[in-house]
């Protein structure tokens, strides 16, 4: 069973507004662990890196880690300071609003988990992508007009 | 054509790259997140991940194959079965990016996706159906059943698969019958039109493989029969039929290529039928726009490349036969090696296989993406594999089938080993035909 972006967002609002702590779900084959983190950018980096995983999910939501996992943000190993922001879809990779435009963001950009960092493009379809992840963008992994596939990394994040 | 986008997985996946290989064609897969390290992914020249793990948002979305098609420069799509096969939607897409689509063209696909269209130009054609026409209501469908005569089938007009069909018995059971068919075409197919035939007790299903080309030529590669079913899903299928007249066979055979003619069909397709067992009478079913799971009995019968054949005549070559030239030998029996559990109403059974091995026998071929340390991913559907014995006469053919399913060797997983083979050695399977309930009396 693996948890979609709608899932992990559907279960940090459900944390939200119930106001506990710490959540654990346990059914057969899945396990849930959500503690109510301080914002530290360690609990941040393993929210990521636990989120879609079968059999032991450990969530540690903070406000920024709730819309990272919308944004498909990993950790790519346990000692790695920085997060990677993953496209959420197959298509075409726009640095850009439209050409000519200045790109969202460039190295050393300041994002927000709501900036948007790019466009991905499947079919005439334009298709916002938002940092997910509140930090400085140290890395830009796909060039503009490429085609990306679902999962590709797209930017490296330092968190803030 | 230089370069083939697949739009599938699994066993068909992989048969698909080994055909492009063997034309000297490229190949890219579009898998899903759950099948980024499968066998297909690594023995095509590339793959790119088109979606995550679930079919409606990775192999069921046509905007996405079509994108990655594009943007990996393959100049064709190969649809394989199941998923967006029958998609008129998918094929005319390829067509207005500039791609070829490896299958009929749009207006066939959608003519032949509407049963009851389908059957109107079966009739058009001058085959024979079963009696049955649409029915709108309760009201209707009371009347026309007093008409043709219990049990009738109500059918999806939507679409086939099985989906949507149920038998009724007597004028009682009709009225919530009629609802829960409607409802489960409208489910399955986004269409709840249903239609009413006839019902055969003694009912075979025989099929039959055409191939067409640009030029209008048209010839068949024989038929198949595909009786042994469970839940109108086939099981075992084989070819020639057995125990059919010969006047019968070059009948069915005949009235396959009329209406592929009549269709204006294009490249690899199958036309279904079903016989009755009583009086040799057959009658037209649907027609099937794609290649089918049990093409490798054909293929062994007839010593031609069905996918091979596909992929030319989408590529704008001519058959290069013409019927005189398709000879048939010998006989092919298929079985499919499902993840299910027979122990528990034959309910999936995924997970990670810690052993597979199936035997190199003479006579045997074998259609998997299956290994030790594969994944059965619990989004897709259950088939591990196809076994495919050949030999001079049925009875070698079942000979080194069972040989093959003794030796197969499964771990990790449930699968339907043991009730092949409970099939294979039936008494009434091994002295020749059998009737498409037979599998549900004798053993289910």
């Amino acid at each position: 069973m693996a948890l979609t972006d709608e899932d992990v967002r559907e279960i940090l609002r459900i944390i939200d507004t119930a106001g506990t702590h710490e959540i654990r779900v346990q059914t057969e084959g899945f396990s849930l662990h959500v503690v109510r983190g301080d914002g530290g950018a360690a609990t941040t980096r393993s929210a990521g890196a636990d989120v879609g995983q079968p059999g032991a999910a450990d969530v540690a939501p903070t406000a920024a880690a709730a819309a990272a996992a919308a944004a498909n943000v990993t950790q790519a190993a346990a000692d790695d300071e920085f997060l990677t922001i993953e496209s959420p879809m197959l298509g075409i990779f726009y640095r850009a609003e439209a050409p000519g435009e200045p790109p969202f963001v460039e190295v050393g950009s300041i994002v927000e988990a709501d900036t948007i960092v790019c466009i991905i493009e499947v079919m005439k379809m334009m298709n916002s992508v938002p940092a997910g992840v509140a930090g400085k963008i140290v890395a830009i992994s796909s060039e503009n007009g490429l085609l990306v596939e679902f999962g590709e990394p797209l930017f490296r994040v330092e968190p803030a | 054509m230089k370069r083939v986008f697949i739009a599938n997985r699994g066993e068909i996946a992989v048969r698909i790259v080994r055909a492009c290989r063997e034309l000297g064609l490229e190949s890219v897969v579009g898998v899903s997140d759950a099948d980024r390290g499968g066998l297909a992914a690594r023995l095509a020249d590339r793959s790119i991940c088109i979606g995550p793990a679930p079919a409606a948002a990775s192999y069921l979305r046509d905007d996405l194959v079509v994108m990655a098609a594009v943007g990996t420069d393959c100049d064709a799509i190969h649809p394989g079965y199941g998923f967006l096969a029958e998609s008129a939607r998918l094929a005319s897409r390829a067509l207005s990016e500039g791609l070829v689509f490896v299958g009929p063209p749009p207006e066939v696909i959608e003519l032949t996706g509407d049963k009851l269209r389908a059957r109107e130009q079966a009739v058009l054609a001058g085959l024979p159906v079963l009696p049955g026409r649409a029915v709108e209501s309760v009201e209707q469908a009371l009347s026309l059943a007093d008409e043709i005569g219990y049990p009738v089938l109500l059918k999806a007009a939507g679409g086939g698969g099985g989906r949507g069909i149920k038998l009724v018995h007597e004028a009682s059971e009709l009225p919530s019958l009629f609802s829960l068919s409607r409802a489960e075409a409208q489910a399955a197919f986004d269409d709840d039109r249903v239609y009413i035939e006839r019902f055969i007790a003694n009912a075979r299903h025989i099929e039959v493989q055409i191939a067409a080309d640009h030029l209008g030529e048209v010839v068949h590669l024989g038929e198949r029969d595909c009786s042994v079913q469970r839940r109108y899903q086939k099981l075992i299928e084989e070819a020639p039929a057995p125990a059919l007249a010969t006047s019968v066979r070059d009948a069915i055979r005949a009235a396959a290529v009329t209406l592929a003619r009549k269709l204006g069909y294009r490249n690899l397709g199958t036309v279904e039928f079903v016989l009755d067992a009583d009086t040799d009478e057959f009658f037209f079913l649907e027609v099937n726009c794609r290649i089918q799971v049990e093409h490798p009995v054909t293929e062994a019968l007839t010593g031609r490349d069905l996918v091979r054949l596909q992929l030319r005549i989408a590529d704008g070559a001519p058959l290069g036969f013409g019927q005189s030239q398709v000879t048939f030998a010998g006989h092919a029996i298929e079985c499919r090696l499902c993840a299910e559990d027979p122990a528990h109403g034959f309910r999936p059974s995924p997970g990670t296989l810690t052993a597979f091995a199936v035997p190199a026998l003479a006579g045997l071929r074998v259609d998997t993406h299956c290994e030790p340390g594969a994944v059965i991913p619990p989004y897709y559907d259950s088939l591990m594999a196809k076994l495919i014995a050949h030999g001079e006469d049925r009875e070698r053919a079942l000979a080194v089938l069972l040989e093959a399913l003794d030796d197969t060797e499964v771990e990790g997983v449930e699968c339907n080993r043991d009730f092949l083979r409970e099939v294979l050695r039936h008494p009434d399977f091994r002295a020749g035909a059998v009737p498409t309930d037979w599998l549900g009396r004798a053993l289910a």
